[in-house]
Protein backbone atom coordinates (compact mmCIF):
# COMPACT_ATOMS: atom_id res chain seq x y z
CA UNK A 1 0.00 0.00 0.00
CA UNK A 2 1.12 3.16 -0.83
CA UNK A 3 0.69 6.48 2.23
CA UNK A 4 -0.85 9.60 0.25
CA UNK A 5 -2.11 12.81 2.03
CA UNK A 6 -5.52 11.58 1.54
CA UNK A 7 -5.63 7.85 2.34
CA UNK A 8 -3.96 4.81 1.24
CA UNK A 9 -4.38 3.11 -2.00
CA UNK A 10 -4.94 -0.61 -2.29
CA UNK A 11 -3.62 -2.47 -4.67
CA UNK A 12 -5.92 -5.43 -6.16
CA UNK A 13 -3.69 -7.26 -8.77
CA UNK A 14 -4.78 -9.61 -11.59
CA UNK A 15 -7.39 -12.61 -10.52
CA UNK A 16 -7.78 -10.51 -6.89
CA UNK A 17 -10.68 -8.29 -4.74
CA UNK A 18 -10.50 -6.49 -2.21
CA UNK A 19 -12.66 -3.67 -0.52
CA UNK A 20 -11.82 -0.36 0.64
CA UNK A 21 -13.91 2.63 2.53
CA UNK A 22 -13.65 6.57 2.41
CA UNK A 23 -10.96 7.73 2.42
CA UNK A 24 -8.67 5.05 1.16
CA UNK A 25 -8.60 4.73 -2.72
CA UNK A 26 -8.65 1.55 -4.94
CA UNK A 27 -6.32 0.74 -7.87
CA UNK A 28 -5.47 -1.75 -10.74
CA UNK A 29 -2.85 -1.85 -12.92
CA UNK A 30 -2.55 -3.01 -16.33
CA UNK A 31 -6.00 -4.26 -17.46
CA UNK A 32 -5.95 -6.17 -21.00
CA UNK A 33 -8.49 -8.24 -21.75
CA UNK A 34 -9.18 -8.51 -18.22
CA UNK A 35 -12.27 -6.56 -16.65
CA UNK A 36 -12.05 -4.59 -13.21
CA UNK A 37 -15.68 -4.70 -11.97
CA UNK A 38 -16.11 -1.44 -8.56
CA UNK A 39 -18.85 -2.30 -6.96
CA UNK A 40 -19.56 0.77 -4.24
CA UNK A 41 -22.15 2.09 -1.71
CA UNK A 42 -22.61 5.87 -2.04
CA UNK A 43 -24.32 6.42 1.55
CA UNK A 44 -21.55 4.33 3.24
CA UNK A 45 -18.60 5.62 1.02
CA UNK A 46 -17.41 1.70 0.71
CA UNK A 47 -16.37 -0.04 -2.38
CA UNK A 48 -14.84 -3.17 -3.83
CA UNK A 49 -12.90 -4.08 -6.57
CA UNK A 50 -12.29 -6.90 -8.28
CA UNK A 51 -10.19 -7.50 -11.28
CA UNK A 52 -11.22 -10.60 -13.20
CA UNK A 53 -9.55 -13.01 -16.03
CA UNK A 54 -12.18 -15.21 -17.28
CA UNK A 55 -15.57 -15.29 -18.17
CA UNK A 56 -17.21 -18.25 -16.24
CA UNK A 57 -15.73 -20.22 -14.00
CA UNK A 58 -16.94 -23.36 -15.83
CA UNK A 59 -14.26 -22.62 -18.22
CA UNK A 60 -12.15 -23.85 -14.95
CA UNK A 61 -10.08 -27.19 -14.99
CA UNK A 62 -8.68 -27.50 -11.41
CA UNK A 63 -10.67 -28.24 -8.67
CA UNK A 64 -10.21 -25.58 -6.13
CA UNK A 65 -10.77 -22.32 -8.45
CA UNK A 66 -9.95 -18.59 -7.52
CA UNK A 67 -13.27 -17.00 -7.15
CA UNK A 68 -11.57 -13.78 -8.32
CA UNK A 69 -10.27 -15.14 -11.44
CA UNK A 70 -14.11 -15.63 -13.07
CA UNK A 71 -16.36 -13.06 -13.64
CA UNK A 72 -19.45 -15.57 -11.82
CA UNK A 73 -18.09 -16.11 -9.23
CA UNK A 74 -15.62 -12.77 -8.74
CA UNK A 75 -19.02 -10.60 -8.68
CA UNK A 76 -20.49 -12.80 -6.38
CA UNK A 77 -17.23 -13.05 -3.43
CA UNK A 78 -17.17 -9.37 -4.19
CA UNK A 79 -21.00 -8.81 -2.90
CA UNK A 80 -20.44 -11.02 0.01
CA UNK A 81 -16.74 -9.47 0.95
CA UNK A 82 -19.16 -6.00 0.90
CA UNK A 83 -21.99 -7.71 3.20
CA UNK A 84 -19.80 -8.35 5.57
CA UNK A 85 -18.09 -4.79 5.75
CA UNK A 86 -22.15 -3.99 6.73
CA UNK A 87 -23.21 -3.04 2.69
CA UNK A 88 -27.11 -4.20 1.62
CA UNK A 89 -27.10 -5.70 -1.36
CA UNK A 90 -30.11 -3.44 -2.98
CA UNK A 91 -27.60 -0.13 -2.50
CA UNK A 92 -24.75 -1.33 -4.56
CA UNK A 93 -23.98 0.06 -7.91
CA UNK A 94 -20.97 -0.60 -10.52
CA UNK A 95 -19.16 0.38 -12.68
CA UNK A 96 -16.73 -1.16 -15.01
CA UNK A 97 -13.59 -0.83 -17.03
CA UNK A 98 -11.80 -2.95 -19.35
CA UNK A 99 -12.06 -6.16 -22.01
CA UNK A 100 -9.94 -4.97 -24.65
CA UNK A 101 -8.39 -6.64 -27.42
CA UNK A 102 -4.88 -6.32 -27.42
CA UNK A 103 -3.91 -7.82 -30.42
CA UNK A 104 -5.50 -8.28 -33.63
CA UNK A 105 -5.47 -11.87 -35.06
CA UNK A 106 -7.01 -13.43 -38.11
CA UNK A 107 -8.01 -15.87 -35.75
CA UNK A 108 -11.38 -17.29 -34.68
CA UNK A 109 -10.19 -18.91 -31.47
CA UNK A 110 -12.18 -18.12 -28.74
CA UNK A 111 -8.79 -16.91 -26.74
CA UNK A 112 -8.76 -13.98 -28.91
CA UNK A 113 -12.24 -12.74 -28.01
CA UNK A 114 -11.84 -12.81 -24.51
CA UNK A 115 -12.14 -9.11 -23.57
CA UNK A 116 -16.07 -8.92 -25.43
CA UNK A 117 -16.29 -12.33 -23.37
CA UNK A 118 -15.58 -11.09 -20.08
CA UNK A 119 -17.35 -7.61 -20.62
CA UNK A 120 -20.61 -9.80 -21.55
CA UNK A 121 -19.83 -11.81 -18.72
CA UNK A 122 -20.11 -9.67 -15.94
CA UNK A 123 -23.06 -7.56 -17.27
CA UNK A 124 -24.84 -10.92 -17.17
CA UNK A 125 -23.67 -11.33 -13.40
CA UNK A 126 -24.03 -7.62 -12.61
CA UNK A 127 -28.05 -8.03 -14.03
CA UNK A 128 -28.86 -11.45 -11.92
CA UNK A 129 -27.75 -9.08 -8.99
CA UNK A 130 -29.71 -6.14 -9.73
CA UNK A 131 -26.92 -4.25 -9.97
CA UNK A 132 -27.23 -1.47 -12.08
CA UNK A 133 -24.26 -0.16 -14.28
CA UNK A 134 -23.35 3.50 -13.71
CA UNK A 135 -20.82 3.85 -15.83
CA UNK A 136 -18.34 1.73 -18.38
CA UNK A 137 -15.22 2.49 -20.27
CA UNK A 138 -14.96 -1.23 -22.44
CA UNK A 139 -13.55 -2.63 -25.39
CA UNK A 140 -11.11 -1.18 -27.40
CA UNK A 141 -7.87 -2.16 -27.87
CA UNK A 142 -6.18 -0.22 -25.08
CA UNK A 143 -4.37 -1.33 -21.96
CA UNK A 144 -6.15 0.42 -18.74
CA UNK A 145 -4.83 1.17 -15.37
CA UNK A 146 -7.98 2.55 -12.86
CA UNK A 147 -8.45 3.97 -9.49
CA UNK A 148 -11.58 3.98 -7.78
CA UNK A 149 -12.16 6.72 -5.06
CA UNK A 150 -15.42 6.25 -2.87
CA UNK A 151 -15.76 9.17 -1.64
CA UNK A 152 -16.32 10.88 -4.71
CA UNK A 153 -17.40 7.93 -6.52
CA UNK A 154 -15.68 8.74 -9.51
CA UNK A 155 -13.65 6.27 -11.14
CA UNK A 156 -10.23 7.09 -12.86
CA UNK A 157 -8.72 5.32 -16.25
CA UNK A 158 -5.40 5.74 -17.13
CA UNK A 159 -4.80 4.61 -20.59
CA UNK A 160 -1.07 4.81 -22.12
CA UNK A 161 -2.41 6.94 -25.36
CA UNK A 162 -5.38 8.92 -24.34
CA UNK A 163 -4.02 9.80 -20.47
CA UNK A 164 -6.52 10.05 -17.83
CA UNK A 165 -10.06 10.39 -17.83
CA UNK A 166 -12.73 9.92 -15.11
CA UNK A 167 -16.57 8.53 -15.24
CA UNK B 1 -0.22 -32.97 -18.63
CA UNK B 2 2.38 -32.59 -15.89
CA UNK B 3 1.65 -30.93 -12.81
CA UNK B 4 4.41 -28.26 -11.98
CA UNK B 5 5.37 -30.11 -8.90
CA UNK B 6 5.98 -32.95 -10.84
CA UNK B 7 8.15 -30.97 -12.94
CA UNK B 8 11.98 -31.93 -11.44
CA UNK B 9 15.70 -29.65 -12.23
CA UNK B 10 16.20 -32.28 -14.96
CA UNK B 11 12.77 -30.81 -16.69
CA UNK B 12 13.85 -27.82 -15.58
CA UNK B 13 17.36 -27.85 -17.32
CA UNK B 14 15.57 -28.70 -20.50
CA UNK B 15 13.22 -25.61 -20.33
CA UNK B 16 16.14 -23.87 -20.32
CA UNK B 17 18.32 -25.19 -22.86
CA UNK B 18 15.52 -24.45 -24.93
CA UNK B 19 15.39 -21.04 -24.01
CA UNK B 20 19.19 -20.63 -24.45
CA UNK B 21 19.03 -22.58 -28.30
CA UNK B 22 15.75 -20.12 -29.08
CA UNK B 23 17.22 -17.26 -27.89
CA UNK B 24 20.73 -17.76 -28.90
CA UNK B 25 19.58 -18.07 -32.71
CA UNK B 26 17.27 -14.76 -32.05
CA UNK B 27 20.13 -12.58 -30.59
CA UNK B 28 22.66 -13.61 -33.58
CA UNK B 29 19.27 -12.65 -35.95
CA UNK B 30 18.88 -9.37 -34.27
CA UNK B 31 22.67 -9.10 -34.03
CA UNK B 32 22.98 -9.26 -37.96
CA UNK B 33 20.09 -6.78 -38.51
CA UNK B 34 21.49 -4.12 -36.12
CA UNK B 35 24.98 -4.80 -37.06
CA UNK B 36 25.83 -4.92 -33.18
CA UNK B 37 27.15 -7.47 -30.76
CA UNK B 38 24.04 -9.26 -28.64
CA UNK B 39 24.36 -10.80 -25.83
CA UNK B 40 21.88 -12.62 -23.76
CA UNK B 41 21.63 -13.84 -20.21
CA UNK B 42 21.51 -17.28 -19.09
CA UNK B 43 17.76 -18.15 -19.19
CA UNK B 44 15.96 -18.42 -16.37
CA UNK B 45 13.01 -21.20 -15.67
CA UNK B 46 10.53 -20.11 -12.83
CA UNK B 47 6.89 -21.07 -12.13
CA UNK B 48 5.99 -17.64 -10.77
CA UNK B 49 2.19 -16.62 -9.79
CA UNK B 50 0.77 -13.83 -12.49
CA UNK B 51 0.85 -11.29 -10.31
CA UNK B 52 4.75 -12.30 -9.78
CA UNK B 53 4.74 -12.14 -13.71
CA UNK B 54 4.23 -8.32 -14.05
CA UNK B 55 7.11 -8.10 -11.98
CA UNK B 56 9.79 -9.70 -14.04
CA UNK B 57 9.72 -6.58 -16.51
CA UNK B 58 9.16 -4.03 -13.79
CA UNK B 59 5.33 -4.05 -12.85
CA UNK B 60 1.99 -4.00 -14.73
CA UNK B 61 1.68 -0.26 -15.43
CA UNK B 62 5.29 -0.82 -17.64
CA UNK B 63 4.70 0.80 -21.07
CA UNK B 64 6.65 -1.45 -23.43
CA UNK B 65 6.84 -2.89 -27.09
CA UNK B 66 5.27 -6.29 -26.84
CA UNK B 67 5.63 -8.52 -29.79
CA UNK B 68 3.17 -11.70 -29.07
CA UNK B 69 2.44 -14.55 -31.05
CA UNK B 70 0.87 -17.89 -30.50
CA UNK B 71 2.89 -21.37 -31.19
CA UNK B 72 0.09 -24.11 -32.81
CA UNK B 73 1.09 -28.09 -33.80
CA UNK B 74 2.54 -30.21 -31.83
CA UNK B 75 3.13 -28.12 -28.99
CA UNK B 76 1.24 -24.59 -28.12
CA UNK B 77 1.89 -21.92 -25.79
CA UNK B 78 2.92 -18.10 -25.64
CA UNK B 79 5.68 -16.33 -26.91
CA UNK B 80 6.17 -12.98 -26.40
CA UNK B 81 9.28 -10.75 -27.50
CA UNK B 82 9.31 -7.50 -25.21
CA UNK B 83 11.43 -4.00 -25.49
CA UNK B 84 11.51 -1.58 -23.19
CA UNK B 85 10.19 1.31 -25.48
CA UNK B 86 12.99 4.03 -25.33
CA UNK B 87 15.21 0.42 -26.56
CA UNK B 88 12.64 -0.29 -29.27
CA UNK B 89 12.60 3.33 -30.46
CA UNK B 90 16.75 2.87 -30.66
CA UNK B 91 16.25 -0.23 -32.73
CA UNK B 92 13.72 0.98 -35.13
CA UNK B 93 15.71 4.01 -35.47
CA UNK B 94 19.20 2.16 -36.69
CA UNK B 95 17.41 -0.32 -38.63
CA UNK B 96 15.23 2.56 -40.69
CA UNK B 97 18.06 5.27 -40.68
CA UNK B 98 15.55 7.96 -39.05
CA UNK B 99 16.49 9.65 -35.98
CA UNK B 100 12.37 11.06 -35.40
CA UNK B 101 11.16 7.65 -35.37
CA UNK B 102 9.34 7.38 -31.74
CA UNK B 103 7.19 5.18 -29.92
CA UNK B 104 7.84 7.18 -26.75
CA UNK B 105 6.60 10.52 -28.37
CA UNK B 106 3.96 8.97 -30.82
CA UNK B 107 6.40 10.03 -33.69
CA UNK B 108 5.39 6.63 -35.46
CA UNK B 109 5.95 6.20 -38.92
CA UNK B 110 4.41 3.33 -41.28
CA UNK B 111 7.65 2.24 -42.37
CA UNK B 112 8.86 2.44 -38.68
CA UNK B 113 5.70 0.22 -37.45
CA UNK B 114 6.06 -2.57 -40.29
CA UNK B 115 10.19 -2.83 -39.16
CA UNK B 116 9.14 -3.24 -35.56
CA UNK B 117 6.74 -5.61 -36.73
CA UNK B 118 9.26 -7.24 -39.39
CA UNK B 119 11.63 -7.87 -36.55
CA UNK B 120 9.50 -9.79 -34.69
CA UNK B 121 8.64 -11.78 -37.45
CA UNK B 122 12.07 -12.53 -37.72
CA UNK B 123 13.43 -12.50 -33.98
CA UNK B 124 10.02 -15.22 -32.93
CA UNK B 125 10.93 -17.32 -36.49
CA UNK B 126 14.39 -18.06 -35.41
CA UNK B 127 13.64 -18.29 -31.74
CA UNK B 128 10.85 -20.96 -33.18
CA UNK B 129 12.72 -22.61 -35.84
CA UNK B 130 15.63 -23.35 -33.45
CA UNK B 131 13.35 -24.88 -30.87
CA UNK B 132 12.06 -26.90 -33.69
CA UNK B 133 15.13 -28.35 -34.61
CA UNK B 134 16.19 -29.18 -31.24
CA UNK B 135 12.96 -30.78 -30.56
CA UNK B 136 11.78 -32.61 -33.51
CA UNK B 137 8.33 -30.79 -32.78
CA UNK B 138 6.22 -29.22 -35.74
CA UNK B 139 5.46 -26.21 -34.31
CA UNK B 140 4.73 -23.21 -36.19
CA UNK B 141 3.57 -19.42 -35.45
CA UNK B 142 0.42 -17.58 -35.78
CA UNK B 143 1.88 -13.61 -37.31
CA UNK B 144 2.85 -11.59 -34.83
CA UNK B 145 0.90 -8.94 -33.01
CA UNK B 146 2.19 -5.73 -31.76
CA UNK B 147 1.26 -3.73 -29.52
CA UNK B 148 2.72 -0.78 -27.33
CA UNK B 149 1.12 -0.61 -23.96
CA UNK B 150 1.04 -1.42 -20.20
CA UNK B 151 3.55 -4.86 -19.60
CA UNK B 152 0.28 -6.28 -17.75
CA UNK B 153 -2.21 -5.64 -20.42
CA UNK B 154 0.27 -7.34 -22.60
CA UNK B 155 1.39 -10.31 -21.42
CA UNK B 156 -2.49 -11.07 -19.54
CA UNK B 157 -3.41 -12.09 -23.15
CA UNK B 158 -0.85 -15.06 -23.21
CA UNK B 159 -2.09 -16.31 -19.47
CA UNK B 160 -5.46 -16.64 -20.84
CA UNK B 161 -4.81 -20.41 -21.93
CA UNK B 162 -2.78 -21.13 -18.15
CA UNK B 163 -5.24 -19.14 -16.44
CA UNK B 164 -8.07 -21.79 -16.95
CA UNK B 165 -5.61 -24.93 -15.57
CA UNK B 166 -3.76 -22.72 -12.99
CA UNK B 167 -3.15 -19.69 -10.98
CA UNK B 168 0.82 -19.84 -11.79
CA UNK B 169 2.63 -19.81 -15.23
CA UNK B 170 6.16 -21.34 -15.51
CA UNK B 171 8.17 -18.75 -17.87
CA UNK B 172 11.53 -19.23 -19.65
CA UNK B 173 12.58 -16.02 -19.66
CA UNK B 174 15.99 -15.06 -21.64
CA UNK B 175 16.95 -11.72 -21.60
CA UNK B 176 19.14 -10.05 -24.24
CA UNK B 177 21.47 -7.01 -23.58
CA UNK B 178 23.62 -4.78 -26.50
CA UNK B 179 26.78 -5.70 -25.68
CA UNK B 180 29.60 -2.37 -25.37
CA UNK B 181 27.49 -0.14 -23.25
CA UNK B 182 28.88 1.08 -20.30
CA UNK B 183 25.75 -0.19 -17.90
CA UNK B 184 25.93 -3.62 -19.40
CA UNK B 185 23.37 -5.14 -16.93
CA UNK B 186 20.73 -3.10 -18.12
CA UNK B 187 18.51 -5.60 -19.63
CA UNK B 188 17.28 -4.28 -23.55
CA UNK B 189 14.76 -7.15 -24.25
CA UNK B 190 13.14 -10.34 -22.84
CA UNK B 191 11.71 -13.56 -24.47
CA UNK B 192 8.65 -15.09 -22.79
CA UNK B 193 8.04 -18.56 -23.83
CA UNK B 194 4.87 -19.81 -21.93
CA UNK B 195 3.82 -23.21 -22.96
CA UNK B 196 0.48 -24.09 -22.67
CA UNK B 197 -0.20 -26.50 -19.74
CA UNK B 198 -0.61 -29.80 -22.06
CA UNK B 199 2.18 -28.66 -23.85
CA UNK B 200 4.88 -30.46 -21.42
CA UNK B 201 4.62 -33.51 -21.62
CA UNK B 202 5.03 -33.57 -26.40
CA UNK B 203 8.03 -31.45 -25.11
CA UNK B 204 9.49 -33.83 -22.75
CA UNK B 205 8.38 -36.65 -24.77
CA UNK B 206 10.02 -35.49 -27.87
CA UNK B 207 13.23 -35.20 -26.19
CA UNK B 208 13.18 -38.88 -24.73
CA UNK B 209 12.48 -37.59 -20.88
CA UNK B 210 9.45 -38.87 -19.64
Amino acid sequence: MIQTQAGNVVKVGIAQLDIVKMPNTIRTSGLGSCVGVVLYDETKNIAGLVHIMLPESTLSRTQTINEAKFADTGIKALINQLKLAGVQPFRLKAKIAGGAQMFKFASDKDTMRIGPRNVEAVKTELAKNKIPIIAEDTGGGSGRTIEFNPATCKLSIRTVNQGVSEI
Amino acid sequence: MIENQKITSLHLDILKEIGNIGAAHAATALSNLLNRKIDMHVPNVETVSFNDMMELVGGAETVVVGIYLRIEGDSQGSMFFILPIERADRFIQSLIHDDEFSFTNHLISELGLSAMQELGNILSGSYLSALSDFTGLKIYPTVPGLSVDMFGAIISTGLIEISQVSDTVIVINTSIFEDGFQNSNEVHGHFFLLPDPDSFTSIFKALGVS
